[in-house]
């Protein structure tokens, strides 16, 4: 089976979640990881008024980006109950400026605690760049 | 990956995986456990991550690991390493985000049969006065200083404010007040997420339960702490909410400097540490340290709810219907505490994540009337399966750091159990066998159905085996809350 140029799959962890996304490049690569860690914890976004957070997150590699973009995300989540599902993004050095559009939860399944470090690597691979997430629930 | 010839036989239940396994271990790791539960754990990577675990600095005696073992991220969940203290590490990723993750029991003078007609009311109550689920918010509202007072007094301010006995703060581990929190170490942000929170149980596999005195191994034991067999007991299990997790994320990035400031080499991010004597080590160390005074407090709001929800349903029906702490302990947490090393005693960090504490008698840590039976030992099981309570030996002291297994231990992946378990239907088979469930969400019901965890007897079985505790009662579920 052919696979899309950027995505995410769920892959089998014994006690937390674990993501593997695929992107042709850094920015579609946290959009991607977002999308699915959304989609993990069955978040179900209101139909209402859209919603935007806007955010500047800085980390010194990919690994720091992305920890510290959907560590973000989470906080809004948790603190406002908000989700989301449309990126804009620009990265200027190692700073990352991120534009989150989304709405108050209907539902959600799940609580994610963390995103972890843990054997985080963002790798080249042929097509874009490849990672796998473990979240801590 | 591990292979079971990579490891040496110490005895039925206790393997090594010696130093030479890998260049970078620092200390061999030890394993408790029967050949078939080693078996089982041989398909994720927990075993690879207690060698990863085994590189960091200042680590004495071996790196352990429990029967409940599984994968997690950077230390397996089961795990528990003690460092050198001062010029040791400390290492959050060994520890984990539920700072203070822990378990509280309070038993009852009631019986079942005199409780069973009121089981569907009292755990509708429970439901009811102690919140739970995703985002869920307390009922306390407090400002950033009264916040500043529960990371430095923990359950010494439940007392204060008329949630807590003083009988509560003795049957708790450290006094549910661990000393040196620093609140000025904690982030805002964390602050922020911890404000709210404060008296809830979360979701995952956080739970409250009722549970019945099934069957008592150590009459003496039991004696002391009050268990009775065929009363009702209840069991909470949580931590420290988003205030520890967002602590954790704070240092867990901080530190990824540190690493490279101290020229630390470790084979997964994850493990990042500091020296304990460094101002980096003794900065999470602190903030640790508010986070595990803020589960103790979130333990006790919880135990008062809990109180409330049994005055509800009892009061006027039955002439005892108090609830009185048996214990609290945690497992996850890092403490400095001196232990007797090759003769000699050393004070170490113990990091134990996913591992219970279980000093043994005698230990000064203990309340006086735990002095000559050793420290309660809380082990639940899955939804629908039997919990344990169990004491610490001497042989804990000894052989394992003070340290024992915190639970049943997950075997099969959360995608698994959604695959194989709707949660409707598990509801239906659980209230069939007479156990009534309250769930935030059938999803979340369903990946933690009883099948996705090992059996909680053969754990046990295990850890008696081995000598690092010794069987008290055995406690059957009969209501559960689950976030």
């Amino acid at each position: 089976m052919k696979r899309e140029i950027a995505g995410f799959r769920e892959i089998e962890h014994t006690a937390d979640w674990e993501l593997e996304v695929w992107a042709p490049d850094i920015l579609e690569l946290l959009k991607q990881a977002a999308l699915g860690m959304f989609f993990l914890s069955g978040a179900q976004l209101s139909d209402g008024p859209r919603l935007t957070r806007e955010f500047e997150v800085t980390a010194i590699d990919p690994e720091g980006l992305l920890v510290s973009f959907l560590s973000e995300l989470l906080y809004y989540g948790e603190g406002e109950g908000l989700g989301f599902d449309h990126f804009e993004l620009s990265l200027d050095g190692e700073k990352l400026c991120a534009q989150a559009k989304g709405a108050p939860f209907v539902s959600l399944d799940k609580e994610i605690k963390a995103v972890t470090y843990h054997n985080l690597e963002v790798r080249d691979e042929p097509g874009g760049l490849l990672v796998r997430i473990v979240f801590d629930v | 990956m591990v292979a079971l010839q990579d490891l040496k036989r110490i005895s039925d239940y206790e393997w090594e995986i010696p130093k030479s396994y890998r260049e970078d271990m620092r200390v061999p790791v030890h394993i408790f456990a029967t050949k078939r539960l080693l078996e089982k754990v041989m398909t994720d990577r927990s075993l690879e991550q207690a060698v990863n675990s085994a590189t960091l600095p200042g680590l004495v005696g071996n790196v352990l690991v429990m029967p409940d073992m599984h994968q997690g991220y950077g230390f397996p969940i089961g795990g528990v390493a003690a460092t050198r203290y001062p010029e040791g590490v400390i290492s959050p990723g060994g520890i984990g985000y539920d700072i203070n993750c822990g378990v509280r029991l309070l038993a009852s003078e009631i019986s079942f049969e005199e409780g069973e007609a009121y089981l569907d009311d009292l755990v509708s109550a429970l439901d009811y006065f102690c919140p739970s689920g995703v985002g869920k918010k307390g009922s306390i509202r407090m400002s950033e200083k009264e916040l500043d007072r529960v990371c430095r007094d923990g359950s010494r301010w439940t007392l204060k404010q008329g949630y807590a006995s003083e009988m509560d703060l003795r049957r708790t581990e450290e006094g549910g007040c661990v000393e040196g929190a620093d609140p000025s170490k904690v982030s805002k942000r964390a602050k922020e997420r911890g404000r709210p929170q404060l008296g809830t149980l979360g979701a995952g596999n956080h739970f409250i339960e009722v549970d019945v005195v099934d069957q008592i191994f150590d009459q003496r034991a039991a004696g002391a702490m009050g268990l009775k067999p065929g009363n009702l007991v209840v069991q909470i299990h949580c931590g420290s909410r988003g205030f520890g997790h967002q602590i954790c994320t704070d240092y867990v990035k901080e530190l990824q400097g540190a690493v490279r400031r101290y020229g630390i080499q470790l084979p997964d991010r994850e493990l990042v540490c500091a020296p304990l004597n460094s101002t980096e080590g003794k900065s999470y160390l602190a903030a640790m340290r508010c986070a595990a005074n803020y589960a103790f407090a979130n333990r006790q709001v919880l135990a008062h709810h809990a109180r409330q929800a049994f005055e509800q349903v009892f009061a006027g029906k039955l002439p005892n219907w108090h609830l009185f702490q048996v214990y609290d302990i945690t497992h996850n947490m890092g403490k400095i505490e001196t232990h007797v090393i090759d003769g000699k005693p050393v004070k170490v960090c113990v990091h134990r994540k996913g591992a219970t504490r279980a000093f043994g008698p005698g230990s000064p840590e203990l309340p006086a009337e735990y002095q000559a039976i050793g420290q309660p030992v809380l082990v639940p099981g899955s939804m629908g399966t039997a919990s344990w309570v169990l004491v610490g030996t001497e042989t804990s002291m000894q052989r394992s750091f003070g340290s024992t297994c915190h639970g049943a231990g997950r075997v099969m992946s959360r995608r698994k159990a959604k695959k194989q378990v709707r949660g409707d239907k598990l509801r239906q088979q659980l209230e069939s066998q007479g156990i009534r469930i309250r769930a935030g969400s059938m999803a979340g019901l369903a990946e933690e159905a009883p099948q996705a965890y090992k059996d909680v007897d053969e754990v046990v079985e295990t850890v008696v085996g081995a000598g690092i505790a010794s069987k008290v009662a055995r406690l059957r579920p009969v209501a559960v809350v689950k976030g």
